[in-house]
């Protein structure tokens, strides 16, 4: 809380006293006191507007009464307020039914068929607060009913009490506008704008806010009732910005995924994907039995004792290395990272499995493990500056909480990339057009003061000399500087040491006091002092024969650029896979053990902020176990145990070790590289992932994909023109590893002359797998 | 309580008149005397020509009382169509929670009751079921009703969880079996209406017919 003396005002609500920060509005002055007004328009984080009526209440302002009972959701309290809710005056009861019952003339009353049904708030009022009779004998306005407003919500106009909750959702939060209020009177309605689909990437907060069962879920409808579910509160695996959420299962199987409530991270709301990815859980190509690779060469199921040994005889005296993914929880990262130092001996682990750099392992190192920004640094920053960030794609409530500042104070943004995105836009963001390559000169150029906020994305790690640019920024202005990564598990992970140059806790690996420090703590002699190879030298120690063996996590090899290193590096290893689904890795591993998803196991997330996100166990009846289970067996097969068999232990060990108070290593910067010379038809490729693509774990949800943004390729006017084409037309981008075909969109302002832009993993673009490059790279482009 | 426990409270002696009875001992005198033997078969000789109350079931069984509890019934529309929108209001009713419900959206390709909705898993566990029979009330569409069925034992526990095929009414003549469209030119508040008498002729052929 802010530290700021606020001005208290004394009211009285139905004969009890209560003091409020001045500015609190009435219905919630009554709700500190436990007294609860029927609403159904009032929502804390929207605007008061005042649509429905139904928090009617009698308030009297130093003797004087107001004629009429007034909205207790719109009235801000006042010294000398006395208020009589429904519990006290007859008059607000009064009114107060006259409301419901004028709603309920044209509600169609079908709660069988709704799937609000059981928790929903008209069902409630009308319980405590109508009639039990109806007057009405006229005939009820109808509508066709349900309309798609996308593929994802469905809307029964019928059903909709004009609250402009959704409304008032997608214009002063999510900023998309698509949904209106048309019409007046009786015919008023909720609709879309014609032509522009609404294709918001927080589409699922109405229907969760929605206090009818007007805006319903596609994937839901119809497949529950609240009293079949049980929830269990979680955290979002998807992103690092670090949802806490709900997950809701019915005999085993998650039937949906709600937004928790947490004013510091979250607020009420989450992302589509977030509310609606989890199918992949339950996909038909779950792993669920170990297995191991016969001498034919063919995966065999394998008990769990023959699989452990197998892993084991693989492993044991062996060069391997650890490779994580960035999808673990904090405590299988803790123990991939120990397992990685005690149970093989190496520094050799690392959690990107995307496109990295030294340069950005030294800025984790130095600058990330032990700084704490916060969401409440957004909200007190002067101005933003995002630098290879695309919050609304990488981190959608980091966006949320930056156009929630735009909205209310005009907090400047800029940001530097290679393309405006639609994000920035709605941001009214400061584009600073970069071609790809060339951040550093850019971030240089910035004037921040203290009370900045940097946001940086992984993306920097593609540009060589970004970060350094972006750590003297911070250091010459005191700007506060973030790290924001776009997997969940990625912050964690660099907490719990899962990488080459740090032990647990951001302990340096080089500095022999802190090796000290967590060898007596393991119980080991010593540690390796060697600082371990990175991701990318893994594979390619590898390929070259300096390694024999691999235990590798949830990754997929082509996350990374030469994906063919990557799989021919896998080919060639002894690998010991641990995923949940089939993928290109368990394909050629020698040994598959299955592990639990994330509804399965308890465990916890760190998200950007580096604060824990820890979450239980939804499916209790999992026989799936996490990761550092698994490893912790495999470890006593090998006879150097890690001794952390359970979750639990896990976070136990990991918290008594804490953070290092140590010296951090000092950060070494880079200087950016030289542009390379393009030809006629060459750019320079640039990409990013959006929230929704072919991502593996929005598997199965063809509703959610249904959202998911038009797949284009994006060029700037002149090159349109040099080469051609004009909006609409398909476009080639090749180069010697293969080619992408796509429509083209010409933006004027929107990308550099030299740059092509395309998304790294949508439908039909999947340019790590077919041209092997992502970012930076030159590709030609020609008209198709 | 503890006021009691401190306050020792005299038993209340009520005199039952016990010590008043006169005591006989019983004395054995051999065995009863043929007449008196006779006398003891003739209440069953005469019983024999009475009016007997119960049949000998299974071979006879007579009709329960006509609005019995018994096996639940899932009904249908007089086309065919199932009556249950799978809305589990008589999940949610049954105060022994034996009744398990899944809903699902009808489709143009498949449809199986009016409107949106359709029940796709009915089961209702017999082993829990008291035929209390809250259920019925519970169910807006009347498509859950009590037959006067009581021969409900099996010899396992999962015989006795009935699936939606063992609960739904047969199909009788006017019917079709669903999946198929609605009939023509109406919708689902015709069908509650009553307006649907039987099928027509074109829901046989509508793409929603399942040919197999
Ligand atoms: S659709 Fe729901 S949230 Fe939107 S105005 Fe209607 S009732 Fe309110
Ligand atoms: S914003 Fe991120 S953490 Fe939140 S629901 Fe979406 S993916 Fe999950
Ligand atoms: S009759 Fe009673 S106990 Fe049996 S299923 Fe219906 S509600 Fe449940
Ligand atoms: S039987 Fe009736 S109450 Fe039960 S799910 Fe079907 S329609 Fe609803
Ligand atoms: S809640 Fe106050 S007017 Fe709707």
């Amino acid at each position: 809380m802010s530290t700021d003396v606020v001005d208290m005002i004394t009211v009285i609500v139905d004969g009890f006293e209560i003091s409020v920060p001045k500015g609190t509005l009435v219905i919630r002055a009554a709700e500190k006191l436990g007294i609860q007004i029927p609403r159904f328009c009032d929502h804390p984080l929207l605007d008061p507007v005042g649509a429905c009526r139904q928090c009617l209440v009698d308030i009297e302002i130093n003797g004087r009464a107001f004629p009429k009972p007034q909205a207790s959701c719109t009235i801000p309290v006042e010294p000398g307020m006395i208020v009589k809710t429904q519990l006290t005056s007859p008059v607000a009861e009064k009114a107060q039914k006259g409301v419901m019952e004028l709603l309920l003339i044209n509600h169609p009353l079908d709660c069988p068929v709704c799937d609000k049904g059981g928790e929903c708030p008209l069902q409630n009022q009308a319980m405590s607060t109508g009639r039990t009779e109806s007057r009405f004998e006229g005939t009820k306005r109808t509508f066709e009913k349900p309309i798609n407003i996308s593929s994802q919500v469905l809307l029964d106009r019928e059903r909709c009490v004009l609250c402009a909750r959704c409304t008032r959702f997608s214009d002063q939060i999510a900023g998309d506008p698509f949904i209106t209020l048309n019409e007046r009177g009786a015919l008023q309605q909720v609709g879309i704008y014609e032509k522009q689909p609404f294709e918001s990437y927080f589409s699922g907060n109405v229907v969760q806010i929605c206090p009818v069962g007007a805006l319903t879920g596609a994937s839901y409808r119809f497949h529950a009732r609240p009293f079949d579910l049980v929830s269990t509160p979680s955290a979002c695996e998807h992103c690092a910005a670090g949802c806490s959420m709900r997950t809701d299962v019915r005999r085993g199987k998650t039937l949906r995924r709600l937004a928790g409530d947490d004013t510091d991270v979250n607020e009420e709301w989450n992302c589509d994907k977030g509310r609606w990815a989890f199918k992949y859980v339950t996909a038909a190509d779950r792993i669920t039995q170990p297995m191991v690779r016969d001498a034919s060469g063919e995966l065999q199921v394998a008990s769990w004792p023959e699989a452990l040994a197998a892993a084991a005889a693989g492993l044991q005296d062996k060069r391997a290395a650890v490779l994580v993914g960035g999808r673990v929880t904090l405590e299988d990262a803790y123990g991939y990272s120990k397992f990685a130092r005690v149970a093989l001996g190496t520094n050799d682990i690392d959690f990107r499995s995307r496109i990295t750099s030294d340069e950005e392992r030294d800025f984790l190192a130095s600058t990330v493990v032990d700084s704490a920004p916060s969401y409440r640094d957004i909200d007190r920053a002067d101005s933003i500056l995002l630098v290879g960030f695309e919050p609304e794609e990488e981190s959608p409530i980091v966006f949320l909480r930056i156009n929630r500042q735009v909205r209310k104070r005009s907090l400047k943004v800029t940001t530097i990339g290679t393309k405006l995105s639609i994000g920035a836009e709605k941001l009214k963001a400061n584009f600073v057009c970069v071609a790809p390559g060339t951040e550093a000169q850019a971030v240089a150029a910035q004037e921040l003061t203290d009370k900045s906020i940097i946001l940086v994305g992984e993306r920097a790690s593609e540009s060589a000399g970004t970060l350094s640019a972006v750590v003297a920024l911070a250091q010459k202005s005191g700007a506060k500087l973030a790290w924001i990564p776009r997997r969940a598990g990625e912050r964690g992970a660099l907490n719990a040491g899962a990488i080459g140059n740090l032990l647990p806790g951001g302990r340096p690996v080089t500095d022999a006091a802190a090796r000290v420090d967590v060898a007596a703590a393991w119980g080991v002699d010593s540690l390796p002092a060697a600082v371990g190879r990175s991701s990318s030298e893994i594979f390619a120690a590898v390929n070259t024969g300096t390694l024999d063996a691999l235990v590798i996590g949830g990754i997929d090899p082509v996350d990374a650029d030469k994906s063919h290193e990557a799989i021919s590096a896998i080919k060639k290893a002894f690998v010991v896979s641990l995923e949940i689904r089939e993928s290109a890795v368990t394909k050629l591993a020698d040994v598959v053990l299955p592990v639990a998803a994330i509804t399965e196991k308890s465990g916890t997330f760190v998200n950007w902020e580096g604060r824990g996100r820890n979450f239980e166990a939804a499916v209790v009846e999992s026989l799936n176990r996490s990761d550092v289970r698994i490893l912790t067996m495999i470890s006593e097969k090998l006879g150097r145990s890690i001794a952390l068999p359970t979750v639990s232990s896990a976070a136990k060990e990991f918290a008594s070790l804490g953070k290092w108070d140590g010296a951090v290593s000092a950060f070494v910067p880079v200087a950016p590289a030289n542009a390379p010379t393009l030809g006629a038809t060459d750019a320079l490729l640039t990409s990013w992932r959006r929230l929704l693509d072919a991502g593996s774990l929005q598997d199965g949800e063809e509703n959610l994909a249904g959202t998911a943004r038009q797949t284009v390729i994006v060029i700037s006017p002149s090159r349109a023109q040099s080469i051609g084409v004009v909006t609409g037309d398909a476009v080639r981008v090749s180069n010697s590893h293969g080619a992408i075909v796509l429509p083209v969109l010409v933006e004027a302002g929107a990308i550099h002359d030299d740059a092509v832009w395309m998304p790294r993993n949508s439908r039909g673009s999947h340019i790590l797998a077919t041209l092997a490059v992502a970012n930076g790279a030159v590709v030609t482009v020609v008209k198709d | 309580m503890s006021e009691n426990m401190n306050n020792e409270v005299e038993p209340t002696r009520r005199d039952l008149g016990l010590e008043a009875v006169t005591s006989k001992p019983v004395v054995n005198d051999g065995p009863a005397s043929f007449t008196t033997q006779l006398l003891g078969f003739w209440v069953t000789f005469r019983t024999m020509f009475k009016k007997v109350n119960t049949v000998s079931y299974p071979e006879v069984k007579e009709p329960t009382a006509p609005r019995f509890h018994g096996r639940h019934q899932l009904n249908r529309h007089p086309d065919g169509l199932e009556k249950c929108i799978g809305c589990e209001l008589c999940a949610w009713a049954c105060p022994a929670d034996a009744i398990y419900v899944e809903g699902e959206s009808n489709t143009e390709e498949h449809r199986m009751s009016p409107g949106e909705r359709f029940g796709k898993v009915y089961q209702i566990n017999y082993l829990r079921c008291i035929f209390c029979g809250l259920c019925i009330e519970a169910c807006p569409t009347r498509a859950l009703t009590m037959t006067n069925e009581y021969e409900l034992a099996d010899d396992s526990r999962s015989k006795l969880i009935f699936e939606k095929e063992d609960l739904l009414a047969p199909l009788r003549q006017g019917m079709l079996a669903p999946p198929h469209a609605m009939y023509p030119g109406m919708d689902d508040s015709n069908y509650y209406k009553g307006d649907v008498l039987g099928f027509h002729p074109s829901q046989e052929t509508s793409s929603e017919v399942k040919h197999d």
